[in-house]
């Protein structure tokens, strides 16, 4: 007899497959990156100093020997780190937004807005999707990227609780024989863990088309800038400690997200209020925005022997890159004053895992630095780490306090080591410090005359920020959900994804518990979830780590493991899905469509 | 076991440049040479012109003859398959309904066998009559190791070698294309006749 995770019997062919997983993990252990293998593999010189010219390939796993082929080098650090333009508002929209679509005028929504009338905009702005040239490495010729605005990471939305919103979004993509290679010129933008009703969510099966192709070719996204609970648990209010801060925003086009969004569809939206204020001299008095608040986007790219951009669509399992950008160039630099900085960190794949850590550039020595949100939500209080790991469309906010540093280089290195899509292996191999991938250099300026109002997280040792919204409301169903790698292509509970296909209705303003289960070997699976915040019960049946104890919108579902995740469905009706956010895994099906509905329309299905 | 370990390929990753690291070298120009058109880089990369067996016994090669200016599905099967197999093929032969008078006109569907030695194309005719497949549906065979060369080239593989080595694990996948577009995508052959019809449909028409 064999068993899996969750003590079902399975084939010996699976087992088989399983134990080999395990095998290999082992084998690659004992293979190790501890110090003396480094130093045996011409790593690491008798002094520790490093080879020169040497290091780890990002891409050495990859079974067809011309995907090996490496990106064109590239001189890292001689340009800025580029800072995303915060997005200007409009004085009005002409037509005027309206509760059912515009079809008329154009608009390709197909769903009212729910809550227009309700919360109507006081904020509107235009944001359109168009092909630019842009220059990723003084290395590299001109790119022609796809853009929100003409800048790739679009421009950054700056919200305010309590003002609602409205963005049209227009599709001006060139046709595909413009394109040159990857990419459908066809969108959805998704609102990346916003509270958000359905037909404003950026639905993966809402995309549209390029005003090229279509006479429906702009889309109204209300977004009511309210906490979850406005509408039923906290009426009127809604739950402050289901504030969110950190949220990017990204096309989401069914089958075609993991295209689209690496040739450049992805931005950061922030949210303040009255204590996360982006102020330091007010609320939790956390690094002011923009001066010392800094958002960054990492991504690991290929470009092939003529320097241009290159997507491989013949990789289904994943797809890893060699050439890591921040903010949409390669490996740039930023200065910073000594003093303590909010960075904003988020991975936007397509399949890469990081483990990021701060690397001192005089000694290799660690910096520690404050875990301050997970997904884009504050903790009950910082948590010092030595490093955060962060899956595709994952978030980590941290405060890192250069203080002491005047005049010193660090870098934020990604040590953890990947070889194919599967994900890292279990338990992670770690690059010793400075042999993994450095994303951005950075600079401390020398003049130690620096004011910071900011809190000194140190200080900081009860709970200060949101407290955990409770869990122990009794779920009206458990739900359990199998991801599984199925004839080459990646299934939930042995289905793939269809639009047309409505697997499961939940209550609206229930509680549920909802179970991941990893079947896959030695698959890894960043699972998002759309709509509110879910938090951890539990991993393998044991409490998570404490800077997991948090509201979160996509959790790592290692190898063979069992999570458990407690989930609100408050407020808005209608469609959202579940799915992969390693967006290859997304793109080949690994995908669900669910949805709200008040009662009694929602159902118990427990594996759907 | 597989040929080559994880041991030896973490070995070998010491030899390779690295771009990122500290010790990253001095970049090279990314002007060298002349450039190749990115359809050539395609084909260059996915695409051999491999010689096949269609299953009506005609001699195609594989890019010239049925990629090069088409729109196509591709997956690969094996007649002796008793599970997958035929259900994708199932689902093919509706996807095809619903496709209408298009297939065998700017759409073709391939259907490549992974297991040539038994598959001959009179073996593949009667496959393809017995699920009354209609015209522009190719089944296709050859060398084992063309037929090899084009699994992995088209990314019907699998990074874990010895889930690799199951032929079972790359016959649930349908490819499709537009080959002078330069778009691709994947599904899976167990999803529904019409997401998959659906699905091709978005690179027919493209965006």
């Amino acid at each position: 007899m064999y068993y899996n995770v969750f003590g079902e019997k399975v084939s010996r062919a699976r087992w088989k497959e399983m134990e080999n997983a395990a095998k290999n993990r082992r084998e690659l252990i004992a293979a190790g990156f501890n110090r003396r293998d480094l130093f045996k593999m011409g790593l690491l010189t008798s002094a520790g100093y490093l080879v020169a010219k040497r290091g780890l390939s990002a891409r050495w796993g990859s079974l067809v020997p011309e995907m090996q082929a490496a990106s064109p080098l590239v001189k890292p650090f001689v340009q800025a780190m580029p800072i995303m333009p915060v997005k200007s508002e409009e004085n009005n929209l002409n037509p005027a937004p309206t509760v059912a679509p515009n079809t008329a005028g154009g608009e390709a929504r197909t769903r009212n807005h729910q809550a227009l009338t309700l919360f109507p905009p006081q904020k509107f702005y235009k944001l359109t999707a168009l092909a630019k040239q842009v220059s990723v490495s003084p290395s590299l010729p001109a790119q022609t990227l796809w853009t929100y605005d003409g800048f790739s990471p679009g421009p950054t939305f700056v919200s305010t609780y309590g003002q609602p919103i409205l963005v049209r979004n227009f599709n001006q993509l060139p046709p595909p024989s413009q394109n040159g290679g990857f990419g459908l010129p066809s969108t959805t933008r998704h609102l990346h863990n916003g509270h958000t009703p359905s037909e404003s969510d950026g639905f993966p099966c809402d995309f549209f088309s390029s005003q090229n192709a279509s006479s429906l070719y702009w889309y109204d996204q209300h977004y009511p800038m309210q906490y979850a609970g406005i509408l039923s648990t906290h009426p009127g209010t809604g739950d402050i400690n289901e504030a969110l801060s950190t949220l990017w925003y990204h096309d989401h086009r069914v089958g075609f997200t993991a295209q689209n969004t690496y040739k450049g569809l992805v931005g950061y939206h922030l949210f303040f209020n009255q204590s996360d204020t982006g102020d330091e001299t007010t609320g939790f008095h956390l690094p002011s925005f923009p001066q010392y608040d800094i958002p960054m986007v990492f991504a690991d790219k290929n470009f092939d022997s003529n320097g241009m951009l290159a997507f491989d669509m013949f990789a289904l399992d994943g797809l890893l890159g060699d050439t890591f950008e921040v903010n949409g160039v390669v490996q740039p630099f930023l200065q910073v004053q000594p003093r303590r900085y909010r960075f904003r960190w988020l991975n936007i794949g397509p399949s890469r895992f990081f483990q990021l850590f701060m690397t001192n550039a005089q000694d290799q020595s660690t910096l520690p630095f404050w875990a301050l949100a997970n997904d884009g939500n504050l903790l009950p209080k910082p948590v010092q780490v030595s490093s955060v790991t962060i899956g595709v469309a994952e978030r980590y906010d941290v405060i890192v306090d250069f203080t002491n540093f005047a005049g010193q280089t660090f870098y934020i290195e990604n040590r953890l080591v990947q070889n194919n899509g599967l994900g890292p292996d279990d338990p992670p191999v770690l690059a010793a410090p400075g042999q993994g991938n450095l994303l951005l250099k950075v600079i401390v300026s020398g003049n130690k005359n620096v004011q910071d109002n900011s809190v000194d997280p140190s200080t900081i040792t009860m709970p200060r920020f949101y407290s955990l919204p409770d869990t122990t409301p009794t779920p009206a169903v458990t739900r359990t959900f199998k991801f599984d790698r199925l004839n080459g292509m990646f299934s939930i509970n042995g289905q793939f994804m269809d639009c047309d296909v409505v697997r499961f209705t939940v209550t609206r303003d229930t509680a549920e518990h909802w179970v991941l289960g990893n079947l896959s070997g030695n698959w890894q699976h960043p699972i998002h979830i759309h709509l509110e915040e879910h938090q951890i019960l539990s991993r393998n049946r044991m409490p998570p780590p404490d800077f997991e104890m948090s509201r979160k919108d996509v959790t790592r579902l290692h190898q063979n493991e069992r999570i458990e995740l407690f989930f609100r469905f408050r407020d808005w009706t209608g469609r959202y899905p579940l799915h992969c956010h390693n967006t290859v895994h997304e793109d080949h099906a690994m995908m669900l469509r669910w949805e709200i509905q008040p009662s009694p329309q929602g159902d118990t299905n427990r594996t759907p | 076991m597989p040929t080559i370990t994880r041991r030896k390929l973490l070995a070998s990753a010491a030899l390779a440049p690295v771009v990122g690291s500290l010790a990253a070298g001095e970049p090279g120009s990314p002007h060298r040479g002349a450039t190749i058109s990115p359809r050539e880089k395609l084909r260059e990369l996915h695409f051999p012109n491999v010689p096949l067996t269609t299953h009506t016994g005609k001699q195609v090669h594989f890019y010239d003859d049925l990629l090069k200016d088409k729109i196509v599905t591709i997956n690969f099967m094996y007649t002796s398959c008793t599970d997958t197999c035929p259900l994708t093929t199932a689902h093919l032969v509706k996807v095809q309904k619903l496709l209408g008078d298009r297939v065998g006109r700017d759409i073709f569907m391939y259907s490549l066998t992974i297991d040539p030695k038994h598959d001959s194309p009179a073996v593949l005719k009667s496959f393809a009559e017995k699920f009354h497949t209609g015209p522009g549906w190719l089944f296709l065979t050859g060398k084992d190791e063309d037929l090899e060369l084009l699994r992995v080239k088209l990314g019907f593989i699998d990074p874990d070698p010895e889930v690799d080595k199951d032929r079972a694990n790359h016959i649930g996948t349908v490819e499709y294309g537009n080959e002078p577009l330069m778009l691709w995508g994947a599904c899976p052959g167990l999803a529904h006749p019409e997401w998959i019809a659906k699905e091709i449909s978005w690179v027919i028409q493209a965006g």
